[in-house]
């Protein structure tokens, strides 16, 4: 026991926790155990809902008044922090374990500054003297690789964005010089580069301050980057644990394995390697069936066994890699690639969708005197579409993708340029002024799986109003059996066609949205972000459904996607744009091949890898201000490549490498080639 | 309206599974009860006089109680009590309603329409939400009459700024949102969107704000009523009742007391209720 508490800084022994609702006590931790040694860092991964969350509030002691510990012990430096008095555990807070929360807007207050509110960590902690005190809170906004520090202190949250409020979060959580810092999903509600700056500034900390850290994430990619032990969670249990190499090089049980199926991988693409999803979802705070917690969704599930016996945690070899599975035997031979015969690619149509030279400006309000000033969501934007392709657009935030979708759907209209579609442009006829054959042959499938649905109605006759608007149907017998086909083709129980979108999931919802879409029938649907929200499985499971009603209809895919993974598994082309602009664009195996673009190799590095090794870090910037673009080359203020006097005042050329396959860049073409994603 | 109906439903479950509900509802129901059984349940007719200056608990000739005495006409206050609700509980939910049905059809219009729509009905609610209420309504009243239709155009007038202003947040906000995108995509109407996409959506907050509003409107007719404003005399009016025997409370206490009571509790009720009715929204 000795020897344990000086090698681990927390250890977990048997930890049970269970929540009070209205429906009775319920466990949402069931027996875990873990350690974390001093310095190390150590993963949490699983889906939504597996008690992740909940382990590092009852190490904080933070679970509110429905939340107990019923069993276990949580010891931290040789105390048990379960025996230790409120006040104890506030002094503990903040000096000794800090937390860093998913959303870092909501952790921080928006009415005082930065500044204001880092000050007031270190008073809390330390009393020190004002000039003390600016200087430490300057120094670790340096530390966290902030530039322009005292622009920041004097800013409040809302004029910062995503990424600079994270890195502040994790300035502000480390200032107390804790020994432990708990990380709660931190790049979760982050752009894939930015998430990239993130991850790299964690293992930066830990060389730099020895932090022993929790990485809670769903994230297997960066887990993978930062973790040298990983435990899996499902349903409230651990159910494998080893170290990451092992855990996700050789997994044993069925879950880890059907996660690690669920990710696009480098190289991965529809045609070659399909994604497989798991079936299902966590079960969520109900209560214990009898049996393996994962039974229902298993597909090495033997019956007899794995539904009446709860297996335990058994040794896997001598690395301390554990399972708990009933099959782990059975299950050795490693995760290779399910190669299935090659699909040809449909043949492609005719052109369908022309975008040529597309523009949005946007009005600022008027701050008096002069002219009333402009922000570009969109300067030239061109490409086009045939029949049967997915197209996607892709693009850190900012970069105007939606802008483009919201245009062609009619819920904008462009300042400049056309959106030529059946030979018509429809660039300045918002919906109101469309035909109803042009309505019906334009669906859009939203970002936010939550809010796509309206919560007032059931899911059936939302989907019925389809049929309805476009005279698909006319009597209410034939809308019926239509709205329940479609269920069927989007694998929705029937029985969900009278349920209110608040009693679906997620996956669920985008499922309907899918549904509502392709009810119409049309011939393009835009998809902006479908899956961004959505936990790394059913993402696989809602991509899966997306592409097999795109196949089966013909029709074609405008996907709109900052995730290159996604994107290239599933893209046959790729318009890459950076702040408005199209930056590279063609078939998806010219993009994710040399020549590169220095954008498109940036984010391609910034893709998480299943690889463990370090990050080469490419680049530190901020997309600029859409308010102030470079005159130039947008991407000049990050271009490792840039050529100085020459990209900072010009915009860059067109240079055609294909016929489909064009790179706007100042960089020969041949210099291009030798421009590669740092990994 | 299958959305309605589950509402209720839930609501109902809701407040009876919190005392606060619980009392709201009782408060509230007793007070409709007792106003639609007045005929059965009061013990004399409203405005026959008998003993004046009673006080509670005196027996009448024919042997029935005054419970809560007479007033110094001889009234019973109980009978008043339970005719006035009738009144209350007609003509407060009726300005209620109407005041709504005004507000929340401006303000889904300035809401989901914006531009100069928006900006002029937003500035002219600014000028009447600017204006004091009572002023408003002596002016009003005292103009056009004091009559129950005068009296409900009066409530509206003065009430509907303020839900509209609601209304208009409520819209503005709702029309963010990705299914009434999908609606627009669609080709729907504006009417469509904004009386089937969003005005469902935002059913909660107006509920509450119907409950507390209700009860605004009752202390409101107390108020008119007491500055003489109220229906005309001799019908049973809470806030007539107290004005009439104001001068007396000295002596009388319970001439004005109960009147008082009466509207309290009623108010109370319906606040309890939008308590409760909240937590039932936030729990959605």
């Amino acid at each position: 026991m000795e020897a344990m508490a000086s090698t681990h800084l927390l250890t977990l022994d048997g930890l049970h926790v269970t929540y009070h609702t209205p429906a009775g006590e319920v466990t949402a931790v069931h027996d875990v155990s873990l350690s974390l040694p001093r310095g190390a860092c150590v993963g949490l991964v699983g889906e939504s809902g597996c008690g992740k969350t909940t382990v590092a509030l009852a190490i904080m002691r933070y679970l509110g008044q429905h939340g107990r510990v019923r069993r276990g012990h949580i010891r931290f430096q040789g105390q048990d922090l379960l025996q230790l008095s409120p006040r104890q555990m506030r002094q503990l807070r903040g000096a000794q374990i800090a937390m860093v929360y998913q959303e870092p807007g909501a952790a921080l207050n928006p009415s005082l500054t930065i500044g204001t509110q880092l000050r007031e960590v270190l008073r809390a902690h330390q009393p020190r003297t004002r000039d003390e005190a600016a200087r430490r809170v300057a120094q670790m906004l340096r530390d966290v690789r902030l530039v322009d520090v005292d622009r920041i202190l004097a800013a409040y949250p809302h004029q910062l964005s995503g990424g600079q409020q994270q890195r502040i979060v994790i300035a502000m959580a480390l200032l107390g010089q804790p020994s432990l810092l708990l990380l709660d999903e931190p790049t979760t509600a982050l752009d894939t580069t930015i998430a990239a700056g993130i991850t790299s500034l964690i293992q930066e900390i830990r060389r730099r301050f020895g932090t022993s850290m929790l990485y809670i994430s769903h994230d297997l990619g960066r887990v993978m980057e930062v973790c040298e032990r990983v435990y899996v969670m499902y349903a409230g249990r651990v159910v494998e644990s080893g170290p990451t190499r092992l855990v996700f090089g050789s997994p044993r049980h069925p879950y880890t394995r059907g996660l690690l199926q669920a990710l696009p991988h480098p190289g991965a693409h529809k045609h070659t390697q399909p994604l497989r999803a798991m079936p299902g979802q966590p079960p969520g705070l109900t209560p214990q069936l009898p049996g393996c917690a994962f039974a229902a969704r298993c597909e090495a599930l033997q019956a007899g066994t794995c539904d009446v016996i709860e297996p335990l945690l058994q040794p896997v070899g001598a690395d301390g890699h554990l399972v708990r599975c009933h099959r782990w035997a059975d299950l050795a031979r490693p995760v290779t690639p399910v190669v299935t015969p090659a699909s040809p690619p449909p043949a492609s149509g005719g052109i369908v969708l022309q975008v040529s030279a597309l523009r949005k400006d946007y009005p600022l309000p008027h701050q008096g005197g002069g002219r009333r000033r402009v922000v570009s969501a969109n300067v030239a934007v061109s490409f086009m579409a045939q029949q049967g392709d997915i197209v996607a657009l892709v693009g850190e935030s900012g970069a105007g993708k939606s802008t483009v979708a919201r245009i062609v759907a009619g819920l904008e209209t462009a300042t400049a340029g056309t959106v030529l579609w059946q030979g018509e442009n429809l660039a300045q006829h918002p919906v109101t002024q469309r035909t109803l054959a042009q309505r019906r042959a334009i669906q859009m499938i939203f970002q936010h799986a939550h809010e796509t649905l309206n919560p007032s109605w059931t899911v059936g006759a939302q989907i019925a109003r389809v049929y309805t608007r476009y005279g698909l149907a006319r009597d209410a017998q034939t809308r019926q059996r239509l709205v329940l086909e479609i269920l069927d083709r989007v694998q929705l129980q029937r029985t969900l066609a009278q349920s209110y979108p608040y009693q679906l999931s997620g996956g669920q919802q985008q499922r309907v949205a899918i549904a509502r879409a392709f009810a119409a029938q049309p011939a393009l649907v835009i998809a902006d972000e479908p899956v961004a929200a959505l936990d790394v499985s059913v993402q696989a499971a809602v991509l899966a459904l997306l592409l097999d009603m795109q196949r089966v209809h013909g029709t074609t895919l405008l996907f709109i996607s900052h995730d290159l993974g996604v994107v290239r598994y599933l893209a046959d082309t790729v318009v890459v744009l950076y702040l408005g602009q199209v930056m590279e664009r063609g078939t998806v195996h010219e993009v994710f091949a040399p020549p590169y673009h220095p954008y498109t190799a940036a984010l391609l590095t910034a893709l998480p890898t299943l690889a463990p090794q370090p990050r080469p870090t490419l680049w530190d910037g901020e997309v600029p201000s859409a308010l102030e673009p470079p005159r130039g080359c947008p991407f000049v203020t990050r271009c490792p490549h840039k050529l100085p006097g020459l990209c900072e005042t010009t915009r860059p050329p067109s240079q055609a490498v294909t016929a489909s396959h064009m790179i706007a860049c100042h960089l020969p073409l041949a210099q291009c080639r030798a421009v590669f994603p740092a990994s | 309206m299958p959305g309605v109906k589950r509402g209720v439903r839930r609501m109902l479950w809701v407040c009876t599974r919190s005392w606060v509900g619980m009392l709201g509802l009782s408060l509230v129901l007793a007070w409709v009860l007792g106003g639609l059984g007045a005929p059965w349940l009061a013990p004399f007719p409203p405005q026959a006089t008998l003993l004046p200056f009673a006080p509670p608990g005196t027996v009448s000739e024919v042997g029935t109680r005054f419970w809560l005495g007479t007033d110094h006409l001889g009234r019973d206050i109980l009978s008043r009590l339970l005719y006035g609700a009738r009144t209350v509980l007609l003509y407060a939910p009726l300005a209620t309603g109407c005041a709504y049905a005004i507000g929340i059809l401006l303000g889904l219009l300035a809401g989901y329409a914006g531009g100069w729509l928006d900006a002029l009905l937003s500035r002219v609610s600014d000028v009447i939400l600017a204006f004091p209420v009572l002023v408003l309504y002596v002016l009003v009243i005292a103009t056009i009459g004091p009559s129950a239709v005068n009296i409900v155009l009066a409530i509206t007038c003065a009430s509907a700024p303020g839900i509209m202003r609601i209304v208009r947040g409520l819209t503005r906000e709702l029309r963010q949102r990705d299914y009434v995108a999908a609606a627009q995509m669609r080709g729907e109407s504006a009417g469509y969107i904004m009386l089937v996409e969003i005005l469902p959506n935002a059913r909660g907050p107006l509920l509450v704000d119907a409950c507390l509003r209700l009860g605004y409107v009752i202390m409101t007719m107390g108020v008119l009523g007491f500055l003489g404003l109220g229906l005309p005399p001799p019908s049973p009016d809470w806030g007539s009742m107290i004005n009439e025997t104001r001068a007396m409370a000295q002596v009388f206490p319970w001439m004005p007391l109960f009147p008082c009571l009466a509207i309290s509790s009623l108010v109370l009720g319906l606040n309890l209720l939008a308590d409760s009715v909240q937590d039932q929204t936030r729990l959605q």
